[in-house]
């Protein structure tokens, strides 16, 4: 414990840094996805081949694609730019099909509803389908957010630093608070960017509040507050 | 083209390809220590999965736990329990077999949750005991879901067995950290690409037994249209005449 409270600057300072590496990756890889978890749901001809390739990439072990992008895409191995990349990739890998899944769970009658009341294909995309896919695609997000958190650890054992650091330097030197406090830290953010993307969801689609529910839970929470 | 020159230079020199620090050395450690692993985190997680998609019960605890270890960094439980056991290869056995247990337990319980219920009842009714509707009905029944656990904890284990590298003088791994330590890009690329082949090919296999282990009855039934999407009961209004549809009056 001691030594988390007398280093509380260089743990503030490795959260900044994995906020550096996480937040843009977790939000390139969401626009990313978007077209082509929209061409997987379209055509059969390119879900197939769209969905083995995100699943190939996705089965890619983190270190050794860390170690050969830059040699590909020309970055310096240690630069935040590099890992950014890598957890992007990651983040496409496991969106792209969720975001397939979601607009495929559309009901079909929606979308011939929509397209009978005069709606072209590109805005019943955005404004049917994208928002009744919502629920799903953030839930897709969220578990991109909490690997993403997780997987930028990885990156300390090539010298990128982020909260993983604090483990590569706990070994090193023995400290066993220092690892703990960098386990603690990530969940911690893992938890803090997972909690904020539930927020910006109840923000950004306000019918799927708890409350707004159906009938059912609305009935059940009529019941709890009727009976303490 | 620095990449694959680098890379074919060191994978085709011959010195590479021999001894205790050779490829095959490295890459059989790779697979056995992912092998031995997958066994005992399988031994331990199938079980409780049956238990819970057999009852119903515990699902909750299993979902949160799930949800926790994913949180959890791999190298932050690899470096404790390294620092707890000493250097070598308990460490990564103990993290590595923690890693795999939450996505083959889901695999297990979500295996069976997928099972329609009237299968179970009738199951039931025709006489079969608990243990014939566990091994006979809802084993195989399940087997793709508990397949693709292990399919995603093998990919886990092959990542997690090269970074423990890091702690211990064993697997694929060693050349990369050699590698970077004394900048040989050689080894480093020739290193990750072994790594990167083997965790592709292994999720090919896995690929082909996922699909081998569908029961031939379920197969036949499987619906084909991937735009069928509609979530809503039909059960209040007429049934939808569809083309090619012959089955429309029987729901």
């Amino acid at each position: 414990m001691t030594w988390i409270w007398s280093n509380l600057d260089l743990i503030w300072d490795r959260t900044f840094d994995h906020l550096v590496l996480s937040v843009p990756s977790i939000v390139l890889s969401f626009i990313v996805a978007l077209p082509f978890g929209w061409l997987a749901h379209r055509y059969r001809a390119s879900r197939a081949v769209i969905l083995t390739s995100v699943g190939l990439l996705y089965a890619i072990p983190s270190l050794p694609l860390f170690i050969v992008l830059p040699f590909i895409v020309g970055t310096s191995i240690r630069s935040p730019l590099n890992l950014i990349i890598a957890l992007t990739l990651y983040g496409v890998a496991l969106m792209v099909r969720v975001v397939a899944d979601g607009l495929g769970a559309v009901d079909r009658d929606v979308r011939q509803s929509a397209t009978a009341v005069g709606f072209s294909g590109w805005t019943v995309f955005w404004q049917v389908e994208l928002p009744l896919a919502g629920p799903v695609l953030l839930a897709g997000l969220r578990v991109v957010a909490v690997s993403t958190v997780s997987l930028a650890t990885v990156g300390a054992v090539i010298g990128a630093q982020s909260l993983g650091s604090l483990f590569t330097d706990g070994i090193q030197r023995g400290i066993q608070a220092e690892i703990i406090a960098g386990i603690i830290a990530t969940v911690l953010l893992a938890l803090a960017l997972d909690g904020a993307l539930v927020l910006l969801g109840r923000l950004l689609m306000p019918w799927t509040r708890p409350s707004a529910i159906g009938t059912v839970s609305r009935t059940s929470a009529a019941l709890a507050e009727a009976t303490p | 083209m620095i990449f694959l020159s680098e890379t074919l230079a060191w994978l085709g020199d011959p010195a590479h390809w021999v001894g205790a620090s050779g490829i095959p050395t490295r890459l059989a450690q790779h697979l056995l220590f992912t092998l031995v692993t997958l066994v005992v985190a399988g031994a331990i997680a199938v079980p409780i999965g049956f238990v819970i998609g057999h009852t119903g019960r515990g699902r909750s605890v299993a979902v949160a736990t799930a949800g926790a270890f994913r949180a959890i960094p791999t190298l932050g439980l690899l470096t404790l329990v390294a620092l707890w056991v000493g250097i070598g290869l308990n460490a990564p056995f103990v993290a590595l077999t923690v890693l795999a247990i939450p996505p083959i337990l889901a695999g297990a319980y979500t295996g069976f949750e997928a099972i329609d219920r009237k299968i179970i009842d009738a199951a039931r009714a025709v006489g079969m005991s608990e243990l014939q509707i566990l091994l006979k009905v809802e084993l195989p029944l399940g087997l793709p879901l508990l397949i693709g656990g292990l399919r995603s904890a093998t990919l886990q284990v092959v990542a997690t067995a090269t970074l423990a590298a890091y702690i211990a003088d064993f697997g694929l791994g060693r050349y990369l950290f050699e590698g970077l330590r004394i900048r040989d890009y050689g080894e480093m690329l020739g290193g990750s690409v072994l790594v990167i082949v083997l965790a592709i090919v292994l999720e090919g296999v896995f690929a082909l037994v996922q699909k081998l282990v569908v029961p031939r009855g379920v197969t036949a039934g499987r619906p084909t249209d991937i735009r069928d999407g509609s979530s809503r009961s039909r059960a209040v209004m007429e049934p939808a005449i569809e083309e090619g549809n012959i089955n429309v009056h029987s729901k």
